[in-house]
C-alpha cells in the first residue's frame, strides 16, 4: 500500500507544479523519481526521456507508466497517472466552467483577442523548433549536415495539406513510411 | 440518444488523435483543431485558440487540459471524463508495453527513421495550422495585434522566455489597451 501512496503523491506534484507542459515537466520529474525516491538511475531517466520522445503522449503521463509499472506493475502504472492528472482536473475543470460562462463578455473577449496571436507565433516557433532537428537529424539526402530529405518531406507534407485537406494523421503516417523507404534505398 | 453519440464519437476521436500525438502539446491541439473545428465544427476556431492559451498556462499536461476544456464544452462533466480517459489510454497502453523491451526498441534504426519522417509530418501539420489562422490576424488588420505575435514569436523562439510567462504578458496587454480605449472614450 506504501509505494501506491508514494507513487501516487509524487506525481500529483509533477502534476500540479509543471506549468507549460512537455520539457517544463523534466526537472520536477527528475527531481521526485531520481533524487528523492531513487526510483529510476539517472541513466535509466535518460532512457525514458529517449522513449518519451519516440511514443505519443505527454511527457508526464509518459514517465508516470514508466515509472509506475517498474516500481509496482500496472496497477503503479495507473495510480501514477492519475496521480499526475489529478491536479489538472480539478484546476482545469474550473477554469472550463468560468470560461465557457464568461467568455461573451467584453472585457474577457478583449483580452482573449490579444491572446490568439500570441498563441499562433508560440505554435509557429515549436514548428520551428522541430523543423531544426529534423534538419540537423543524420540519414537520408544530407549535405554539409543539413537534412535535405527531411526539408523535403516537410515542405511535401505541408503542400498537400493544404491542397487537400487530407487528415494529418494520415500525412504524419505517410511522412514516416516514405522517410523508411527513402533510407533502406539511399 | 444524441449526447451518448456525441460521447463515443468524443472517446473514439480522443483516442485515436492521442495515439498519434508525437512532440508535445501543440501538436495535439494541432490535431484537435483539424478535427473538432474543420472536419465536426464542434468547435470555433476562436475557441480554440482560447482554449489552447488556457491549457498551456495551467499546471499539467497540456494534452489532458485540452482535452479537459474540449469535452467539458461539448458534453460536461462526463465529457470531460470521456476525453481525458481517451487521452491517456494510447500512453498508458504503449509505455507498458514498451518498458519490458525498451533497449531493443529506442536503439532500432528502422523505428528511428519512421519517427524521423514523422516528425517533418509533424511539422507541416504545425504550420498549415500557423497559415489558416495566422491569416485570419492578418486579415484584422490591428497593429497591437501584428506586434504582438512577432513579439510572442521571438520571445520563445530566440530568447527562450517561459511560455507562461509570455501568456501573462499578453493578458496584460490586453486589459491595459482595454482600460486606454475607454479612458480615451471618456475624454471629451
Amino acid at each position: 500500500m506504501g509505494i501506491y501512496l508514494e507513487l501516487f503523491w509524487s506525481f500529483i506534484q509533477v502534476g500540479m507544479f509543471s506549468i507549460g507542459g512537455g520539457y517544463a515537466a523534466l526537472p520536477l520529474i527528475q527531481s521526485q523519481v531520481v533524487e528523492r525516491h531513487g526510483w529510476l538511475t539517472a541513466g535509466e531517466f535518460n532512457d525514458l526521456i529517449t522513449i518519451a520522445e519516440m511514443t505519443p503522449g505527454p511527457m508526464a503521463v509518459n514517465s508516470a507508466t514508466f515509472v509506475g509499472i517498474r516500481i509496482a506493475g500496472i496497477p503503479g502504472a495507473l495510480v501514477a497517472t492519475f496521480g499526475c492528472i489529478l491536479p489538472s482536473l480539478i484546476l482545469v475543470s474550473i477554469l472550463a466552467k468560468l470560461y465557457f460562462k464568461y467568455q461573451n463578455l467584453d472585457a474577457i473577449q478583449n483580452i482573449l483577442g490579444r491572446l490568439r496571436p500570441v498563441i499562433i507565433a508560440l505554435i509557429a516557433a515549436a514548428a520551428l523548433s522541430i523543423l531544426k532537428t529534423v534538419v540537423a537529424s543524420e540519414g537520408g539526402l544530407s549535405v554539409n549536415g543539413i537534412n535535405l530529405s527531411g526539408i523535403l518531406l516537410a515542405a511535401g507534407a505541408f503542400f498537400v495539406l493544404r491542397r487537400t485537406k487530407k487528415s494529418p494523421i494520415l500525412i504524419m503516417v505517410a511522412c514516416g513510411g516514405v522517410n523508411l523507404l527513402l533510407n533502406l534505398l539511399i | 440518444m444524441r449526447k451518448k453519440n456525441t460521447l463515443l464519437q468524443l472517446f473514439l476521436n480522443m483516442l485515436y488523435i492521442s495515439a498519434f500525438t508525437f512532440g508535445g502539446g501543440f501538436v495535439i491541439i494541432t490535431l484537435m483543431k483539424r478535427k473538432f473545428c474543420d472536419e465536426l465544427g464542434w468547435l470555433g476556431e476562436k475557441e480554440m485558440l482560447d482554449i489552447t492559451a488556457l491549457a498551456q498556462s495551467s499546471p499539467g499536461a497540456i494534452a489532458v487540459n485540452a482535452a479537459i476544456l474540449v469535452g467539458w464544452k461539448l458534453a460536461g462533466a462526463a465529457g470531460m471524463a470521456v476525453a481525458v480517459t481517451g487521452t491517456i489510454i494510447p500512453p498508458i497502453a504503449i509505455l507498458s508495453a514498451i518498458s519490458y523491451i525498451y533497449e531493443a526498441f529506442a536503439s532500432n534504426v528502422y523505428v528511428g527513421y519512421v519517427l524521423k519522417g514523422m516528425q517533418a509530418g509533424v511539422v507541416a501539420v504545425l504550420f498549415d495550422v500557423v497559415y489558416t489562422m495566422g491569416a485570419g490576424v492578418v486579415k484584422a488588420k490591428s497593429w497591437l495585434n501584428y506586434g504582438l505575435m512577432a513579439a510572442a514569436f521571438l520571445a520563445t523562439a530566440v530568447w527562450k522566455i517561459n511560455v507562461v510567462y509570455i501568456i501573462l504578458a499578453a493578458v496584460a496587454v490586453g486589459i491595459l489597451s482595454r482600460g486606454y480605449a475607454k479612458w480615451r472614450e471618456g475624454k471629451p
